[in-house]
């Protein structure tokens, strides 16, 4: 599985340089772990501040796509002093490395960390193609 | 910056790169980038103070928060997700194990005003300065 964005960056989430939506906020790739089992492949992604309704998974051919919207209420009535971490919506793509039934996508949103299974294909049957003689 | 040949010549070819990179970030952004885990952003009102922090998948029952005199200490566990035997880890970015971060605060709080939620994965604590502490309004008499 390969990623399709090349912001290289490692550690604390970072903001794709210049990137910036339409509404204003930064745009960051989520830390995420990616494991492989018997069953199939599970991405685990690290989206604070973004609610299960405001996720969104695309697979296009061979690309994954997951998007994020965070909401996060500004705490009322106060003003942010000191700030170590940055507020803004989610993105990354990855390349899978085999095809996956889109309908079969399962995912879960729990508590900021947003969790893909994708099950794996059944074995695609082989195919033979007769050669005519010409 | 020197780096040993064990971590180029390692698995993967670009940890190193990555290394230097975060490296790079933290001379850039100073110190708050490396100051521990999790970040918090520290937000000032007139009787309060509010503390948030991204902890995403971390269990509300996994925190612990603290609070004496002006220190509040949020500490807690990662739990490292449950895979079956002979899985592969393709990608490795999340982190692990118990956390502990202690913040100072501008003020003393009343350790019976400290307010903590969650909210997807964002944790926000509120504490309120104590009422004997608070600023008074000193009338000047005139002469």
């Amino acid at each position: 599985m390969t990623e399709v964005a090349t912001v290289a960056r490692g550690g604390q989430p970072e903001a794709a340089e210049g990137a910036e939506t339409a509404r204003g906020v930064r745009i960051f790739r989520p830390l995420t772990d990616i494991v492989e089992g018997a069953d199939g492949v599970t991405l685990m992604l690290e989206m604070p501040g973004v609610a299960p309704g405001d996720v969104e998974i695309e697979l296009e051919r061979r690309v994954l796509t997951i998007r994020g919207r965070a909401a996060v209420p500004a705490p009322e009535s106060f003003k942010l002093a000191y700030a170590e971490y940055g507020e803004g919506d989610y993105e990354r793509a990855f390349t899978l490395s085999e095809d996956f039934d889109q309908a079969k996508i399962a995912a879960e949103m729990h508590g900021g960390l947003l969790t893909v299974k994708l099950p794996r294909a059944e074995a695609a049957k082989p195919r033979r193609i007769a050669v005519a003689a010409g | 910056m020197l780096h040993p040949a064990s971590l180029i010549a390692g698995r993967d070819p670009f940890a190193a790169m990555r290394r230097m990179g975060e490296e790079f970030d933290r001379a850039l952004l100073g110190p708050a980038a490396a100051k521990g885990y999790p970040a918090v952003n520290i937000w000032q009102g007139s009787e309060a103070v509010a503390v948030t922090a991204e902890l995403p998948g971390v269990a509300p029952a996994d925190i612990d928060i603290s609070v004496k005199d002006t220190v509040l200490t949020i500490a807690g566990q990662r739990k490292a997700p449950e895979t079956g035997d002979g899985a592969v880890w393709h990608r490795r970015e999340r982190a692990f194990g118990t956390f502990s971060r202690a913040v100072r605060l501008p003020f003393r709080v009343d350790p019976d005003r400290v307010e903590a939620r969650m909210d997807n994965g964002v944790l926000r604590v509120v504490a309120y300065r104590r009422a004997e502490d608070m600023p008074r309004r000193i009338d000047v008499k005139p002469a």
